[in-house]
């Protein structure tokens, strides 16, 4: 059992080490690299590379620019409107999956644009198709006063009755899977008003086609078998999963006010510039070790065990940052290093704590186990007043009314893994070392 | 143990004259927005033959431009500032012409929209509200007095204001701009600033729970002498890596840090200067 207890922690910390590890490193004519796993269980593919993401500011990415077209807009509609398709393209990057994208509105000369900066993913095309959909859902149904078209032609051309139903009738649109076979569908939840107007339309269209339509492009026609009074009603259609979840998405973030077509793409480099990046890690670096040189100078022996439970804190963390995978940003990074100053002020709690005990005249043993019990309420307190600080501002549950990506996320969301991966070394490591190394 | 709590008109001294001045300087200078905010102009301008860059620059100045961004590329010179009108950039564009005496094609010219519009401002307020009543109802739950709650939030506030006081002064007179970097750290002040303070609260919750006979001056003294080490050793440590940050570090963050330094020292001085004699405060007319 003992011999356990000591490899367990050794292959964890080895692992951490090798997610941590810099790509491609170059050890005597042999490369290492991170971890990568690819494998194939059943239908789904587990792809995962630990690598480390980095934001525009930090590493570029890709920069597209779409050219809208004002024909249909009012003059003066036209800067609401222009808004307005700004904000849902945010918001369909974002629901993407693609964190702290810069999207602005460009106006040259009488042209309007909206360009899109995405920070390096592996599939622009994917998204500039999701960001180019306009969206529009309309609902028609036949046209019941012409005289009766010939069944024989093709269903969409029978469909041209528009309704008043549209896609700002819509409450959430959501992937479901088919009970019977299986595939992949969006179903949409209608509001109050959504779900009478599309009461009415099921009335009066029993055993008749209505057809759902995406941008003017039907995408299916089910027959209706009653009237539909809860709301709901599910779009059908050969998806596939990724398919379905984008329609979710563009369906979720509304229709855009105006058509927009992609006019450039290109690669750019990183805001902040190379030069800038790499003096401000090198100044950090230094921080960092003046830091570690300041607590064994003032703690002693103390210190050196604070410096080994910083070193894995930083490792632990930044393995995380790889795992989830967290898009480095400056925000993020600024909440990285707070995270390191609650760190290292649990570890000067717990031995002001023991240093207390001793004074008093307890032994070793003692002053560390009673110094500990002392130290972690305060630790526990203060750190989670921070959590719920970053939970807030992370905002989770995605509320409208607080900020539903961006940079202020991004500094939550490491500000979050840093205070709770830093309770853990403050609490579990800081102890352990001290276990090992000075324990009498 | 050193009786802290018997300068506490000192405490308010320096307090009031920081925000005192930070508060003037809001008032009479207010802050420059950064692009972030109010958007820019990119322009892209082929001459007819090199010149030196220095010339556009003071060109530029003396058009009272905000350069952003100044590049040259063979005989292509790109420009970006702060949003300009239209009119403004045809003025630009010919007393570029004129002092340099060449003749200018103008490639590209385009106005950027703001990334931080003023919706994402507004939901950060209200997420910060929302902090604070959050930071509110757990700290009333941990330490079982909501007194304790209100003098770190006061404290907080009391931080949030020293910062953005002080940006305002280096906003005048180093010309910082209030950017989305200066959003974070705000942010950041006010999460350090909270735990900072329940460090010391801990303390004198602890001497409260032993020695509560006592009244709240004399155990809140005890609490302060016991952690002046720490708070003083834990501020260090963060001041060391801002330090570094500022002589070393790149240009561009520079700002960033030195707003995050100002929260890092206010935010240690207020825990044992502001939040504990305003608790003290508290518990004291609690008594009466």
């Amino acid at each position: 059992m003992k011999i356990l207890k000591i490899i367990i922690p050794c292959l964890l910390f080895l692992l951490i080490v090798w997610i941590d590890l810099p790509e491609n490193l170059k050890v005597f004519n042999t490369t290492i690299n991170p971890p990568s796993i690819d494998k194939q269980i059943g239908k789904y593919r587990i792809k995962k590379e630990f690598t480390t993401k980095l934001g525009l500011d930090l590493k570029g990415g890709s920069h597209l620019v779409f050219e809208t077209d004002i024909s249909k807009v009012k003059k003066e509609d036209l800067q609401d409107a222009l808004e307005s398709a700004r904000n849902i393209i945010e918001q369909r990057v974002n629901f993407y999956g693609v964190s702290e994208p810069v999207v602005q509105t460009l106006k040259s000369g009488d042209k309007y644009r909206i360009s899109v900066d995405l920070p390096g993913i592996d599939n622009v095309s994917d998204a500039i198709k999701l960001i180019g959909q306009t969206a529009e859902l309309t609902f028609k149904e036949e046209a019941t006063s012409q005289a009766k078209i010939a069944t024989s032609e093709p269903i969409f051309a029978r469909l041209t009755k528009e309704t008043d139903l549209s896609g700002r009738h819509i409450k959430k649109a959501s992937v479901t899977f088919d009970s019977n076979t299986g595939s992949p569908q969006v179903a949409l939840n209608f509001t109050n008003k959504g779900a009478e107007l599309f009461a009415v339309i099921t009335k009066r269209n029993i055993n008749k086609p209505v057809g759902i339509f995406i941008d003017n492009f039907l995408i299916s026609a089910p027959t209706v078998q009653q009237e539909i009074l809860e709301g709901d009603a599910v779009i059908t259609g050969s998806f596939t999963v990724d398919e379905a979840k984008k329609l979710a998405i563009a369906i979720n973030s509304g229709a855009l006010p105006l058509p927009i077509k992609l006019i450039e793409q290109k690669n750019i480099g990183p805001t902040l510039g190379a030069e800038e990046v790499r003096k401000s890690v090198y100044a950090g670096l230094i921080g960092l070790i003046m830091v570690l040189l300041f607590m064994i100078a003032f703690y002693g022996k103390f210190g050196i065990i604070a410096a080994m439970a910083l070193v894995i804190y930083g490792l632990i963390t930044f393995a995380i940052f790889r795992i989830i995978p967290v898009v480095l940003t400056l925000p993020g990074i600024a909440g990285f290093i707070l995270s390191i100053g609650m760190a290292v002020d649990s570890n000067i709690l717990i031995f002001e704590r023991i240093k207390e005990e001793l004074r008093k005249g307890k032994e070793f043993n003692i002053a560390v186990m009673l110094g500990f019990g002392r130290a972690i309420d305060a630790i526990k307190d203060a750190n989670i007043t921070t959590l719920v600080v970053a939970f807030i501002l992370f905002n989770p549950l995605n509320w409208e009314f607080l900020p539903q990506f961006g940079m202020i996320r991004g500094f939550a969301l490491t500000l979050a893994i840093g205070v709770t991966t830093s309770l853990f070394t403050g609490i579990v490591i800081t102890r352990r070392l001290i276990d090992i190394f000075l324990k009498k | 143990m050193i009786n802290f709590l018997k300068y506490k008109w000192l405490y308010i001294l320096i307090s009031s004259i920081v925000i005192g001045i930070g508060l003037f300087s809001i008032i009479k200078w207010g802050y420059s927005y950064s692009i972030d905010f109010v958007g820019g102009t990119n322009l892209q301008y082929l001459l007819d033959k090199d010149v030196k860059l220095n010339k556009v620059k003071e060109t530029l100045s003396q058009e009272s431009i905000e350069i952003i961004d100044l590049s040259k590329k063979g005989k292509v010179i790109s420009i970006r500032t702060k949003a300009i009108s239209d009119k403004k950039e045809q003025e630009v564009k010919k007393s570029l012409e004129k002092n340099l005496s060449v003749k200018i094609n103008v490639l590209r010219s385009e106005t950027v929209g703001p990334t931080l519009g003023k919706e994402t401002v507004r939901k950060t307020i209200i997420a910060s509200f929302l902090a604070v009543i959050g930071i509110l109802i757990y700290m009333s739950f941990a330490f079982k007095n909501f007194n304790f709650a209100i003098a770190a939030i006061i404290a907080m506030f009391h931080d949030f204001l020293v910062v953005i006081g002080v940006y305002s002064l280096i906003s005048h007179f180093f010309h910082a701009q209030v950017d989305i970097m200066l959003v974070t750290a705000l942010l950041t002040t006010m999460s350090f600033s909270i735990h900072d303070t329940i460090v010391i609260f801990d303390k004198i919750r602890e001497y409260k729970k032993y020695e509560g006979k006592n009244d709240a001056q004399y155990y809140a003294n005890k609490a302060l002498t016991e952690t002046m080490v720490r708070s003083i050793n834990n501020s260090m440590t963060i001041v060391f890596m801002l330090l570094a940050l500022i002589l070393l570090g790149g240009s561009t963050i520079r700002f960033f840090i030195i707003a995050l330094l100002i929260g890092t020292l206010t935010g240690t001085y207020s825990s044992p200067f502001v939040a504990t004699p305003i608790l003290v405060w508290f518990e004291k007319r609690k008594k009466k």
